[in-house]
């Protein structure tokens, strides 16, 4: 029941006084209450749980948790290694390396 | 849109393994305290392919697990009376209570139909005037404001056939309560990111300062899994004990203000007992006076007493991260999935139905 999933909102509508909302999970279109997000808007992600919506998905922090990594990938790739410092034709590692694990 | 795909990516995955494996010098026990979280980390094998350094204990994060069986008892007692339609989340029906568990009691005959939400339960009362309709209203802070909707609407909408059987739990004071105990080894934790979506992380910078411990709010896929374990580990190695948020797509600070609202409106804080660990101070949630008509206890006159559990299950134990489910003398034998004896067998969060699944799969790999 701790499953929270996000979903992509494309209605939004009232029902007995209440902010719902129809939201697509890949494909899948289901509603949820909105009440507790009312600044979610069309086109937007919203994360539900049991079919309430309980937090809009920030789309740049989203980027952000990958981009760090595609950042320091490309920038150690520039220099060559990989985020590592080890050379990126995969010759050896730095003392220490766990590899064998 | 980057979404789910992208943080289930092997190549950053791998990536922050080696930055895990690069951080870590010495052992470290660090504590993932959703079972969601638990599921996850099970089924991505995470647990396998970390550092032999880290060992990640499974905590009592499954609501379905913790729920006190004297509830599943007074549940049972509810749902089987004349004249009433019991709803519940699913994974609930099947908790095993003192006697057999509501998916026995609606074989025999009870109404107990499973909802996706408390309003759908609230559908069946308005379709149902003739029926008393209950709402099992359990879970942690992420399900408590869906609950707390529930009982306002059915308020505003003067549903007289509507009440609710509330057992909802609180994460932060079972924390406190777990690094407390003289037993304690855990040294880290990861916070649930949906209970986190709901509250916020500020009460968890006094329980880091008390204990020393630094903990990091996470999401559920593997990066964001990998990330919390990284911002652990560096944290542990450098001595240092903050709160650091790991899902801040999902998470702010403050939390959804609006839901802390609603609940505060609607509930109040209680000592709570929990299935396998006992009683823990200011940790439940239950109707406050103005809403003491929506309360299923008080309808149906039911006293919840604490309830002693079979001697077999050791979920206790598992729940409080003293022990695995391999080390169960049922797991696997008695006690299965189908044939669940503890909670934590039950719900696809509990830990033992996770390592349960995930030693089925090593077993099909085996033979195919
Ligand atoms: S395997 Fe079953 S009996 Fe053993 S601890 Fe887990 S739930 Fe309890």
């Amino acid at each position: 029941m701790c499953l929270a999933i996000p979903g992509k909102l494309i209605e939004i509508y009232q029902e007995r006084g209440l902010t719902m909302g129809r939201l697509d999970y890949a494909g899948t279109i289901n509603r949820a209450c909105l009440e507790y997000v009312p600044e979610a808007k069309i086109g937007q992600y919203v994360l539900v749980h049991a079919g309430f919506g309980i937090s809009v998905i920030d789309e740049d922090e989203a980027q952000k948790t990958l981009a760090i990594w595609d950042e320091l990938v490309a920038q150690a790739a520039e220099e060559g290694t990989d985020i590592f410092g080890r050379p990126l034709n995969g010759a050896g590692g730095p003392a220490g390396d766990g590899e064998s694990k | 849109m980057r979404y789910l795909d992208d943080f289930r990516d092997p190549e950053i995955s791998r990536q922050l393994i080696e930055a895990i494996r690069q951080t870590v010098t010495r052992p470290w026990v660090i504590m993932e305290i959703c079972g969601g979280q638990t599921h996850s980390i099970v089924r991505n094998g995470l647990d396998q392919i970390l550092p032999s350094e880290i060992e990640l204990v499974h905590g009592p994060g499954c609501p379905v697990c913790v729920t006190p069986l004297a509830y599943i008892d007074a549940a049972i007692d509810i749902a089987t009376r004349p004249g009433v339609l019991f709803t519940s989340y699913g994974d609930m029906l099947r908790v095993p209570g003192s006697r057999g568990s509501l998916l026995t009691a609606r074989s025999e005959g009870a109404d107990i139909r499973m909802v996706y939400s408390p309003l759908e339960a609230l559908e069946l009362a308005r379709e149902n005037p003739d029926k008393a309709v209950v709402f099992f209203s359990v879970g942690f802070e992420t399900t408590a404001p869906n609950g707390a909707m529930a009982a306002i609407q059915a308020e505003r909408e003067q549903l007289d056939n509507f009440s609710l059987l509330v057992s909802h739990v609180l994460v932060p004071p079972a924390i406190k309560a777990l690094l407390g105990a003289p037993s304690n080894r855990v040294q880290g934790y990861l916070l649930a990111g949906h209970v986190c979506a709901i509250t916020g992380w500020s009460d968890y910078r006094r329980i880091a300062d008390d204990f020393g411990i630094p903990m990091v709010v996470t999401g559920f896929e593997p990066v964001d899994l990998l990330r919390g374990i990284l911002s652990c580990v560096s944290q542990l190695e450098k001595g240092e004990a903050h709160v650091t948020n790991e899902y801040a797509r999902a998470v702010r600070e403050q939390g959804n203000l609006i839901a802390r609202t609603t609940v505060q409106q609607v509930f109040e804080v209680v000592d709570r007992h929990w299935r396998g660990i006992g009683m823990i101070a200011n940790s439940g949630l239950r109707l406050r006076r103005p809403y003491h008509r929506f309360d299923a206890l008080r309808q149906f006159d039911i006293d919840v007493t604490p309830v002693t559990e079979s001697g077999v299950c050791i979920s206790g134990e598992i729940l409080q991260g003293l022990k695995k489910p391999f080390q169960c003398l049922a797991f696997g034998a008695q006690c299965t999935p189908q044939t669940p004896l503890g909670a934590t067998m039950v719900s696809s969060e509990g830990a033992c139905a996770a390592y349960y699944a995930y030693s089925q799969r090593l077993n099909d790999r085996k033979l195919s």
